[in-house]
């Protein structure tokens, strides 16, 4: 009769991420008087915001048994070709800048299912390569400022007390959440990441699916990219640099298993703004920010080994069953 | 009259290794045929070709008597064969009513319907009804599927492949993973299929359960159909020995008798 307590700690760790995040929050507002200030968590709905966009779009590759390492590159060459744009008015460098995260999305996905090459690493290594290279070749290595107001307005707009960006991300999550637990083509994502041979014997389009799920990762990458380009009010092609680590952190420290099919947008959020109030938590408490890649490091081992953990867990509640039935 | 699904002159290659060398396979609606044979003997590549998951190199599928290109698992289940895999192609971070439904779900109709909406509700009843119909019992159908034991497992799969087959179910290796108990429901199962109006392709090693269950046996050794009989205890040693290849005049009961 261990099945109760073992059910009760695999729910634990499912809300691990927002407990995690519960305490620090807690934890940061006694340690610090300036953490729970409107200005700093207006400040820390900023910072977070580019880290959540880019781990929502993340998350649905990593569901697949993917991963995007070009999602930086993309937020430099968005913003290079924006900046470009940027004469033609804000609607056109917008377009610009999403068909570029579009292109790079649909060629990640197409190099992995019509090249049959089956690493999303390597090939994802090598476009973040191409792209990163292109953003330097297009723009000279130049830095492009002045964007669009349309784009400028997302790195500086408030609405009511909340930054524009947040509440961007806010209708991304909720969207995404739509997506992925509530239509078929979510079903198929968490299936083609649950058991991808599976997912072709029971007939589902494996390779359409991992298509759409690398299209949007690109496209969120490009939002990522017009945010960057509107806090900064321009284009430069070392935009977003080691920006993919980021975003890969925070789904993983949001409960994602990097082994594909499991994952949630509350977790990938919760991870996104863990990071956020560690880097701006350590920030007001004057610490080095050496020390602050040390903690995100230890975040992600530790959220690794707790998806080990689940593993174990649910092994042990199996093999409780099938005692238990052969009992029966 | 036509067969419900023939297969004629199957060839198919993995690289160097010939799996299937011109096999001919007949399924009659309503009947039980077993497909015996060591491993390697092309057992599953054959099936796999009936299940829309390989194509073959040479040959043809036809069902109903008319010749199908069948391209994939999708295109298959369309024509009402249904398979029960080897390795159960279950998904473990999805429950059993999603697993139950997966790659057919049902969506909300109406306006919601091109985005393609779950309708989660519609879903659990389905389950529910075609588990009563075939009895099948689970704790608890919302649970993931990586959370069950290996008997439920099992169960979640073959009623799967059972609760949509209009016209043929292919099950390989059924009973492999499973107990006395949990095998004999499974026979038992397998044996209400033709009152469906539903044929049976019954992959296994037991020869025991193939002779409780099956109409015909038929036995394939080294990619080629060597012979068939009736499963009955007065055939065992001949279909032993005609899978094993120990004996060549075992192997020359020809054609099928009907």
């Amino acid at each position: 009769m261990e099945g109760a307590p073992l059910r009760a700690a695999l729910r634990a760790l499912q809300a691990g991420p927002v407990l995690i995040l519960a305490l620090l929050a807690l934890v940061m507002t006694f340690a610090s008087p300036y953490f729970f200030t409107r200005a700093n968590l207006t400040n820390l709905g900023f910072q977070t915001s580019i880290v959540a966009v880019l781990a929502l779009g993340q998350l649905v590759v990593i569901l697949t048994r993917g991963v995007d390492l070009s999602v930086g590159a993309v937020v430099a060459l968005s913003g290079v070709l924006g900046a470009i744009a940027a004469g033609l008015g804000g609607v056109a460098a917008l377009t610009v800048m999403l068909a570029t995260g579009a292109a790079v999305g649909l060629l990640n996905g197409g190099i992995l299912v019509g090249g049959r090459v089956l690493n999303p690493f390597i090939v994802t290594l090598g476009t973040l390569s191409i792209v990163r290279g292109l953003a330097l070749v297009i723009s000279d290595a130049q830095t492009e400022t002045g964007m669009p107001g349309l784009i400028a307005s997302t790195g500086t707009s408030l609405v009511g007390p909340v930054p524009l960006p947040a509440l961007l991300v806010a209708v991304l999550a909720i969207t995404a959440w739509l997506l992925l637990a509530r239509t078929q083509w979510g079903r198929w994502i968490y299936a083609v990441g649950g058991n991808p041979e599976g997912a072709r014997k029971v007939g589902i389009p494996v390779d359409r699916v991992l298509l759409s799920a690398y299209l949007l990762c690109g496209l969120a990458a490009a939002v990522a990219g017009v945010l960057v380009a509107g806090r900064t009010d321009a284009g430069s092609p070392t935009a977003g640099q080691l920006l993919e680590l980021d975003a890969i952190t925070a789904v993983i420290i949001g409960g994602a298993s990097f082994f594909g099919g499991r994952g949630s947008v509350i977790g990938v959020i919760a991870g996104a703004l863990i990071i956020g109030v560690i880097r701006n938590g350590l920030n007001l408490l004057d610490v080095t920010p050496f020390w602050q890649q040390v903690a995100i490091g230890t975040l992600v081992i530790a959220s690794l080994e707790l998806d080990v953990l689940r593993g174990y867990l649910e092994r042990r509640l199996r093999a409780g069953q099938a005692v238990a039935e052969a009992a029966a | 009259m036509t067969p419900l699904a023939e297969v004629r002159g199957a060839v198919k290659s993995y690289g160097p290794v010939r799996a299937l060398r011109g096999v001919d396979l007949e399924i009659e609606a309503g009947e039980i045929v077993a497909l015996l044979g060591d491993n390697g003997a092309g057992k599953s590549t054959l099936v796999k070709a009936l299940g829309g998951v390989h194509r073959l190199d040479a040959g043809e599928v036809r069902i109903g008597g008319r010749p199908v290109d069948l391209r994939s698992p999708a295109q298959a289940r369309a024509l009402g064969i249904e398979t029960l895999h080897q390795d159960l192609a279950l998904f473990d971070n999805l429950s059993a009513v999603a697993n139950f439904h997966l790659g057919r779900e049902l969506r909300r109709p109406r306006a919601l319907r091109r985005l393609g909406l779950l309708d989660e509700r519609a879903m659990a009843r389905e389950w529910t009804a075609q588990a009563e119909r075939l009895g099948v019992r689970l704790p608890d159908p919302r649970a993931e599927v990586g959370l069950m034991s290996g008997g439920q497992r099992q169960a979640i799969a073959v009623l799967r492949a059972v609760a949509f087959a209009s016209r043929l179910v292919i099950l390989d290796e059924p009973t492999a993973a499973l107990g006395v108990r949990e095998s004999r429901q499974v026979l038992e199962l397998v044996t209400r299929l033709p009152a469906m109006g539903v044929a049976v392709v019954l992959i296994s090693h037991n020869l025991e359960h193939v002779m409780q269950v099956a109409d015909r046996a038929v036995v394939l050794r080294q990619g080629r159909c060597v012979g068939e009989a009736a499963p009955t205890p007065e055939h065992h040693e001949a279909l032993v020995s005609m899978i094993v290849g120990a004996s060549t005049t075992a192997a020359t009961h020809g054609e099928e008798p009907g």
